[in-house]
């Protein structure tokens, strides 16, 4: 019936070695003016069987990515996934396990979560790395709380390119904590270096830039970070495709203070996009004022080579109102998937994976941009995304695209009027092919007639 | 040899694993593309390492990892009950698996429906008006509750308000988020019967206090017997409740958080609803409001229309926006979708009381070894204080050092804070009876060891595949990745007498 293994007999005799007769007896406790005198109104048990059932015929009302080809990304990303990914992250030691607080038992997570921590650098070209927040929106957020610092004021500036999700967020976290967030103007679909130095002030505490841009535009990022960097500001990285530090100059190399990513398409489903992978990396002497979990080196008293949880003092469960974070729960079976993933691309495989993504892109583009009356919106280097005017809303091109089982470009006008109801932000990952493409080339030829 | 090479350390230049479509399209070079100062100078330098490596290092590592399939886990608020199996094929199905969060809500039918029926459920279970299953985690929960509470006291022109109570047994999380909401704390104490002391509760209750944030029971697994009468004064003086549900795995069908007065409640879905804790996360943190709060939710929260038709709707004038990118943990939810309707009422019911039950029969079975500072019935956990094995110089840690070498997890040491050696001790529902008799065994075992072979407790694990580690070398020069040509690390302490190889 459930997961209770307890029998009718083993509970009267449980009940009995406590000297009490019924399970009433363990109760009384909860005061009688709030026990719970009926049933809850749930619905009913259902058997792992009829539960099989029931859950199956609610996925297959959804229209899913192995039976569709879908050109949707702004901020989630269709991805190649090796077999191998899954099996091994997905072994049930990782898990069924709990935050690795005994490092003698736990030395498989903390381990994997080093690795993780070093990979991050690796494809960032940070220092450090922590083990984890919650997805990229929140890690924007961390960002900025750290550069703001405890109980600080000030501003953070935002370019308008960064995800809107990212910036809802913020604005959520900035209303309630207190500090002033402004938005930097986009120019031709990229951040205004012009807007930047002209609302950047002394009080500016964080910079937010990300790239590539939610319209896929590549950002002039050594720009920004130098204008940035005329003030004691922070220069944020944002990063929603992180495929793009295949081939991008990673946020270490225009010296990023900080990098805030969503890191979840490295090797993770998809999953409606929850629970996501936010990936945060900074400089070294800004350590200390880093939120989450840190996995660190040490030895054993056998002398061996050993991993912990360590810098815990950061932490709330130390520091408690003085932490950097309110982060316990962070997503680290998310961070066993990123680092079996990028293991099993490694070096070349990584690159191949983001160059494929510029090149199918771009060949994407060229094929979209030719149907009549369709029209690129910016003209800018992008990565894996690009933006373009349609004849029709972009609403109704996507219905008749869903109805031959595409997924179209995500519906700008929402989060961008100014671009009004026409513009649609298409993506094309490593993961489709000239064949995809070209049924959607063809298929949206009619769908805007 | 018992440790594994890093990934970095193994495999040679030029192998590879994955393979991915072969190329296909026209290709131009990179540099007609993009700008030359925009692109990377040289490739990530990730591992190179074939598939059968990479398989045969990520199983060492799991086998050197402890966790719920392996064992006993009585790790206190951590609720580490089993997993079902069938909760992670569901949470695997394609048309849960491979949706894209941003495709139409006429293509995400399915979906919608059940995040909008969870909610249904859990709002039942908690007494609440609404929840929203938005927060990623319980911390993240606290965050959001705090966000509305904050923003139901602006609409009532109650700005002033500065002040969070927090009970002294609390969990680190609650400090930690009303800083983050920018409130000032202020702890409260236990009174003798480990509950919140009313006379200091009346003496810090001002016009300036927000919310008083507590879990029930609380950290001591006890039953707070005045709660409705906290709720009353908190009330009366303008403040918000909020209930943190780490503990609620005592509660379901039993009692709920709304008819004792909470405000707000936030479930830990990967501990009461059995989704898995994947060694530190994914979890997710709904929270549940009464009618007075429901305009200040995050959005978006999935509706029904009268045809039927399910959608995300944007919330209301007066929400506090959005706490994360796209519509909560949802593959996370569907592992508590399906846990809740696996149980149904009586499931659940059951849940709580075998919780209960299990609790008080380990600590009934020890507490003539192990000191318990409030001798009350606990509810789903209870705290020992390792006093009297402390004066043999055997502490807490050791203790659960040493139930290591059993094949057993620790319980949670050294808190709550106001015990001292602390050891709280949740066995949860899921365990047989024979397990719970072998804990009692082995921990009257290292009782009888403190006192007469107190080294062999100070000095454990002995059979774990790496002994203590070096915490200190750890944190004061930190190496917090793997780097080429790194040396190896020396302990900078003697080695301990008498430990073990």
């Amino acid at each position: 019936m459930n997961y209770v293994p307890n029998t009718v007999d083993e509970l009267r005799d449980m009940l009995r070695a406590l000297g009490a007769e019924t399970m009433e007896d363990l109760l009384g406790a909860i005061p009688a003016e709030v026990r719970l005198q009926r049933s809850l109104d749930l619905p009913p048990a259902l058997s792992e069987p009829a539960l099989k059932r029931h859950l199956g015929a609610l996925a297959a009302k959804n229209l899913n990515l192995d039976t569709a080809v879908s050109f949707l990304g702004a901020g989630s990303y269709d991805r190649v996934v090796p077999s191998v990914v899954a099996h091994l992250a997905k072994r049930s030691e990782f898990l069924t396990s709990y935050t690795p607080y005994q490092p003698e038992v736990s030395q498989g997570m903390l381990q994997a979560t080093y690795e993780f921590q070093t990979m991050v650098c690796q494809i960032t070209g940070m220092p450090v790395a922590n083990a984890s927040l919650y997805d990229g929106a929140t890690a924007v957020v961390e960002a900025a709380l750290m550069a703001v610092g405890p109980g600080g004021r000030g501003e953070v500036l935002i370019s308008r390119g960064v995800d809107p999700q990212y910036r809802a967020t913020l604005a959520t976290y900035a209303h309630t904590r207190g500090f002033t967030m402004r938005e930097i103007a986009l120019d031709n679909g990229a951040t205004s270096t012009r807007d930047l130095e002209k609302q950047i002030t002394p009080e500016t505490k964080a910079v937010i830039v990300q790239q590539p841009n939610f319209f896929g535009v590549v950002e002039d990022m050594r720009a920004c970070e130098a204008i940035t960097h005329t003030t004691k500001a922070l220069f944020v990285a944002a990063v929603s495709e992180p495929a793009s530090l295949a081939v991008l100059a990673p946020p270490g190399e225009y010296n990023a203070d900080i990098v805030a990513a969503e890191g979840a398409s490295l090797g993770n489903p998809i999953g409606y996009g929850g629970p996501a992978l936010g990936l945060f990396a900074t400089k070294a002497d800004l350590l200390k004022r880093m939120p989450g979990r840190l996995v660190g080196e040490t030895v054993d008293d056998r002398g061996q080579r050993g991993f912990v949880l360590t810098l815990q003092a950061r932490e709330q469960q130390i520091r408690r109102e003085k932490a950097t974070s309110n982060i316990c729960t962070n997503q680290a079976l998310l961070a066993v998937f990123a680092t079996v993933y990028l293991a099993a691309l490694g070096r070349a495989g990584f690159r191949e994976m983001g160059v494929q993504c510029v090149q199918r892109a771009h060949y994407a583009y060229d094929q979209v941009r030719a149907i009549p009356g369709v029209t690129p919106i910016f003209d800018r280097p992008f990565f894996d995304e690009f933006a373009v005017t349609l004849p029709r809303p972009v609403a109704e091109v996507n219905r008749a695209l869903a109805k031959q089982g595409i997924i179209g470009g995500y519906d700008l006008g929402r989060d961008y009027p100014e671009l009004g109801a026409n513009a649609a932000l298409f993506c094309v990952t490593e993961a489709r092919t000239r064949d995809d493409i070209d049924q959607l080339t063809s298929v949206l030829k009619e769908a805007v007639l | 040899m018992s440790t594994e090479s890093l990934i970095f350390e193994m495999g040679a230049p030029g192998r590879r694993a994955a393979t991915l479509f072969d190329m296909d399209v026209p290709e131009t070079p990179l540099t007609d593309l993009l700008p030359a100062d925009a692109l990377r100078a040289t490739e990530a330098p990730l591992p190179e390492v074939s598939e059968i490596e990479i398989v045969r290092h990520y199983t060492h590592l799991a086998q050197r990892n402890f966790s719920v399939d392996s064992g006993f886990y009585p790790l206190g608020s951590c609720t580490m009950k089993y997993n079902p199996k069938v909760n992670e094929d569901m949470a695997s199905l394609p048309g849960f698996a491979r949706l894209h969060p941003l495709q139409d809500d006429a293509t995400a039918q399915g979906a919608i429906e059940l995040a909008y029926h969870l909610e249904q459920i859990l709002a039942e279970i908690a007494g609440m008006a609404r929840v929203t299953v938005q927060p990623s985690a319980g911390a993240h929960g606290e965050i959001t509750g705090l966000m509305v509470i904050k923003a139901y006291h602006a609409s009532r022109n109650e700005v002033h308000r500065n002040i969070v109570l927090i009970p002294d047994g609390a969990h680190g999380t609650n400090p930690a988020s009303a800083t983050l909401a920018d409130y000032e704390t202020v702890e409260l104490r236990s009174d003798a019967r480990g509950g919140v002391d009313l006379d200091h509760l009346r003496e810090v209750l001002n016009e300036n206090v927000a919310a008083l944030m507590m879990t029930n029971p609380n950290t001591l697994g006890v039953f707070d017997e005045n709660i409705v009468e906290i709720a009353r004064m908190v009330h009366a003086a303008g403040g918000q409740i909020y209930y943190d549900g780490a503990n609620a795995n005592a509660i379901m069908g039993l009692a709920r958080p709304g008819d004792m007065g909470f405000d707000v409640v936030h479930f830990n879905l990967h501990k009461t609803c059995s989704t898995p804790h994947g060694g530190g996360g994914p979890g997710a943190g709904p929270i549940g409001v009464a009618a007075h709060l429901v305009p200040f939710l995050p959005g978006p929260l999935p509706a029904r229309d009268a045809d039927g038709t399910y959608r995300w709707a944007d919330a209301g004038p007066q929400s506090i926006g959005r706490v994360r990118a796209n519509n909560g943990n949802f593959l996370v939810l569907v592992r508590a979708y399906t846990y809740l309707r696996f149980h149904g009422a009586a499931g659940v019911r059951q849940v709580s009381e075998n919780a209960i039950l299990n609790a008080n029969y380990v600590m009934h079975a020890l507490k003539d070894r192990y000191t318990l500072p409030f001798d009350r019935t606990c509810m789903h956990e209870f705290v020992f204080s390792a006093n009297r094995q402390k004066a043999h110089g055997v502490t807490a840690t050791d203790i659960g050092k040493r139930l290591l070498d059993f094949g057993i997890h620790a319980p949670t040491v050294y808190f709550p804070l106001i015990v001292s050696e602390a050891l709280m001790i949740e066995p949860t529902e899921t365990e047989t009876r024979e397990t719970l008799d072998n804990f009692i065994q082995v921990m009257r075992q290292i009782a009888d060891e403190a006192e007469n072979d107190p080294e062999t407790v100070q000095h454990a694990p002995h059979t774990t595949t790496v002994g203590r580690l070096d915490q200190t070398l750890a944190a004061r020069k930190p190496r917090l990745r793997w780097s080429p040509g790194d040396a190896p690390r020396t302990s900078e302490k003697s080695v301990p007498v008498g430990a073990s190889r």
